[in-house]
């Protein structure tokens, strides 16, 4: 662990980023690269354990995004800065391209607005097809299908990979992440904020709220009071076997509603097909379960949109939340107490959005430090389809995890290094390791007695007898 | 020049029976297994009974499956461990990767034991939430035999069937005492003798009962049983989801090889060949779950077709396909039913059921039942049909006439 006390760091950091997410790993890149003394203060015992680590792994264009809004702005920022910092962090692209499919007349009647937006957004290399030509394209698509247009720029991603990355950027080039640091209270004096957190007192000239489902408490822990209110929205998702990924090449999204995106149908980057996400109003920020009735709900869905899928089996089904407020936009202000920057309400759109929220938080804060002429620039492993996976190289030590190809070398790696897994589940963002088919059938043990006294939260109780 | 003469993916019983008796027989044979370790699930029951039918005593797993791999090495099979499969290629030519790399191997033939996984607790949709301490039978017999490991003091065991007791014995051996076993249907899977271990172990059996969801964030704290509508909240630290076993067919799944949607498992004749020729299958691939010990004898049975098809002598591929004409039949191996021959290994057609079923098991050509058993069955238990000689050309299907 590269817990170290706080306290060591003399005259303070310049940035406290509250919160591990894919944005607070992404401002904490930035703000580095831009030449600051960053800490990250995560309260879990690893990285994406909040909204982050569920989400559908789509880079989004923006072409359905409210127009003329921030959100939009951030997310089209953040989609070419994807473009442009991908191949050097080693993050995947699979470049899928989006159909938006219209199943009823109304839908149909809503085709030419969303086209109109998403000219209107920038994304002008849309173009209509009819229900023939959405078959043609996609020969799994059920014969109800009766329009749509076609979204070339819409992506899949790995879900983590990106934070990942954009985290290990910040450390590799001096910041520091503290886990198991919970904010408990603020206080500024001196042109200096004195952050209590459960790992000890840090000291920040700017701190930044990234804290997702818990960005109004927070605000409250350190300003005293909070200007929104967290509205936690559950989605849920249904994962389909690596046989069903054939089924469709594009992603195949709905009409949206007021309310939702919609279920999609796509693939994901890791080879599986993915069926969600569900869009469910609750109260509780850390508990995200699933229930049989909606996730066969999920599976009808995907069966109306792609019939053949009836025939694969489910290999996973997850729940997660998105940090939604009582509006439907970013809450990001930098006006609520001295050198303190809300980042709140990122709710669906985190992924796509993250580096260009970054790059906007960068240009609020205004800040004159001098950019790092030379920075480094780490490699992610790739554990996507898109290129060379660590089986198909030598000296890996064989395959740990039959069902993802998971190989004992690509587990080492995960335990190690500036930033090691802290919990199974953030071995498992890491690596995939029992993500596949088996759930943990066959390597359960060989996990067990590899991560034994190496993860701040076991896999399992520390033995007593 | 090929690498082997013929290659058995898998070191289960199944897989070591039939190197064993390939090598017997002057065959150059070699396993790949992809664990550390040859001897399949046998490795991680560390209880009785293994080993009556092969070695004629009574043996724990682990004993047993050591047994099997000195005798398959005694007779001259070459067993390379921690080697995967990553595709199946027409004609006999694979793709492995181990510490060295990737690397393509060929073989006359090919023998696939590839065995079963139990359905996961995702594929059966239960809700809730994904603490740590839910896992399957091969997950927790791994954790206690193999690593000497607690997963949890007071779990609940959801299933029935067989592998449920040996959980029911897992924990025994751990020091676990589970606080119920949980059974959807309306009564026990397995047969009585299972049942009385339960009782014996004053673990209670609730029966058309299912769990609805799984509590914790990171331990299991509790689960929501549903009893006839009626939700009942126990406190618990561990679930173990065993049994619905199916085929692990993921390396078929991705080849050219024909897969049979009702089994999961392959599509073969009755001297277990595939839709390629030069390709095999024998044990739990083929159907689902049945003992080590007939895994054994169905390996071996087929080893000595491929010694025929090495030789030459087995009958062109063909024969007519199988049916399924009833809807409580889930599967039935073999599905290509062709005339028998002197070193056939299915002269028994297996069958397994969806839902109970009483009467007549019929198997039925051009209207006129060729062969017929009585059937008082549940699904999960064996069932099994014996085959004429000779079937016949044309539409095959397997029926069952109900009795009232």
């Amino acid at each position: 662990m590269q817990n170290r006390d706080p306290a060591e760091v003399p005259g303070g950091y310049d940035v406290a980023v509250i919160g591990a997410g894919v944005v607070g790993c992404a401002l904490a890149r930035a703000f580095t690269l831009a030449g600051a003394k960053v800490v990250v203060l995560e309260k879990a015992v690893d990285v994406l354990d909040g909204a982050s680590k569920a989400n559908s792994a789509i880079l989004h264009t923006g072409f359905d995004a409210p127009e003329g809004s921030l959100e939009l702005a951030c997310i089209r920022e953040g989609y070419a800065l994807y473009h442009e910092v991908r191949d050097r962090l080693g993050l995947p692209l699979v470049r899928a391209g989006a159909m938006v499919l219209a199943w009823t007349e109304e839908e149909v009647a809503g085709l030419p607005a969303l086209m109109e937006q998403a000219m209107a957004n920038g994304v002008t290399d849309i173009h209509p097809v009819s229900g023939a030509e959405a078959r043609a394209l996609e020969p799994e698509l059920s014969a109800r299908v009766l329009a749509g247009f076609r979204v070339p720029g819409e992506h899949l991603v790995d879900p983590w990979s990106a934070a990942h990355g954009y985290l290990l950027q910040a450390l590799a080039n001096g910041a520091v992440l503290l886990r198991q640091a919970e904010v408990l209270g603020g206080r500024r004096s001196g042109g200096e904020w004195q952050l209590a957190t459960t790992a000890g007192t840090v000291t920040a000239g700017l701190v930044i709220n990234a804290a997702g489902l818990w960005g109004d408490e927070v605000d409250r822990r350190v300003t005293g009071e909070s200007w929104f209110t967290i509205k936690p929205r559950k989605g849920q998702f249904v994962v389909y076997d690596k046989t069903a990924a054939a089924l469709a090449g594009h992603i195949l999204l709905p009409v949206p509603t007021k309310i939702t995106k919609g279920i999609v149908v796509c693939r994901t980057a890791f080879g599986n097909l993915l069926v969600g996400p569900t869009a469910e109003e609750q109260e509780d920020r850390e508990h995200a379960a699933v229930d049989r009735d909606t996730l066969q709900a999920l599976m009808r869905r995907g069966t109306e949109i792609l019939p053949a899928l009836a025939g694969h089996e489910v290999t996973a089904v997850y729940a997660g939340l998105r940090p939604g407020t009582e509006e439907k936009h970013y809450r990001i202000r930098a006006d609520l107490a001295p050198g303190y920057i809300c980042v709140g309400g990122i709710r669906s759109t985190g992924l796509s959005a993250a580096l260009g929220i970054a790059a906007h938080v960068l240009r609020l804060a205004g800040r004159g430090e001098r950019p790092l002429s030379d920075p480094v620039w780490p490699r992610m492993p790739n554990i996507s389809v898109d290129g060379t996976r660590d089986w198909q190289c030598p000296g890996h030590g064989g395959i740990l995890c039959h069902c993802e190809l998971v190989t004992r070398r690509e587990v080492e790696a995960a335990l190690s290094g500036p930033m090691p897994a802290g919990s199974l589940a953030g071995l498992k963002r890491r690596t995939r390791v029992t993500m596949g088919r088996c759930q943990g059938f066959y390597c359960s043990a060989e996990l067990a007695r590899l991560t034994e006294g190496r993860l701040t939260q076991p896999m399992l109780e520390p033995r007593h007898d | 020049m090929t690498d082997a003469e013929v290659i058995v993916i898998g070191s289960g019983p199944a897989g070591l029976g039939a190197a064993t008796e390939l090598a017997r027989h002057g065959q150059r044979v070699t396993v790949l297994e992809r664990e550390a370790e040859a001897g399949g699930i046998p490795r991680h029951c560390g209880h009785y009974p293994f080993g009556m039918r092969e070695f004629r005593r009574l043996l724990r797993g682990p004993d047993y499956a050591a047994r099997l791999r000195d005798a398959a090495v005694a007779a001259g099979v070459t067993i390379r461990t921690r080697t995967s499969v990553t595709a199946l290629l027409p004609g006999g030519q694979i793709e492995v990767t181990d510490d060295t790399g990737p690397a393509t191997l060929s073989a006359r033939a090919v023998l696939l034991a590839t065995g079963v996984r139990e359905t996961s607790r995702a594929a059966r949709l239960i809700g809730g939430e994904k603490p740590g301490g839910v896992m399957s039978t091969g997950a927790l017999q791994g954790l206690v035999y193999l690593n000497g490991q607690r997963p949890f003091r007071r779990p609940v065991i959801l299933g029935s069937e067989l592998v449920a007791f040996s959980a029911l014995l897992t924990c025994r051996h751990a020091g676990i005492r589970p606080l119920a076993m949980i059974e959807p249907a309306a009564r026990i899977t397995a047969r009585s003798p299972a049942a009385w271990l339960a009782r014996l172990m004053g673990v209670p059996v609730r029966l058309e009962t299912d769990i609805a969801a799984i509590h914790g964030r990171t331990r299991v704290e509790g689960v929501t049983l549903v009893t006839g509508g009626r939700r009942v909240e126990m406190p618990t630290d561990g679930v173990i989801v065993s049994g619905g076993f199916r085929p692990d067919a993921a390396l078929l799944r991705g080849s050219h090889l024909e897969v049979d949607p009702a089994s999961g498992g392959p599509v073969i004749d009755r001297w277990g060949r595939l839709s390629d020729p030069a390709y095999f299958a024998a044990g739990n691939l083929l159907r689902g779950v049945e003992t080590a010990g007939w895994c054994w004898s169905e390996g071996r049975r087929t080893a000595r077709a491929i010694l025929a098809a090495l030789a030459g002598e087995l009958p062109a591929t063909g024969g007519g396909r199988l049916v399924l004409s009833h809807p409580a039949l889930r599967l039935a191996v073999p599905q290509i039913l062709g005339p028998a021959g002197g070193a056939c290994p299915h002269d028994r057609l297996q069958v397994r059921l969806d839902v109970p079923a009483k009467g007549r098991l019929c198997l039925v050509r051009d209207g006129r039942t060729i062969a017929a058993a009585r059937l008082d069955g549940l699904p999960e238990r064996r069932l099994s049909l014996p085959l004429p000689a000779d079937p016949g050309a044309g539409a095959l299907s397997l029926t069952i006439e109900e009795r009232a």
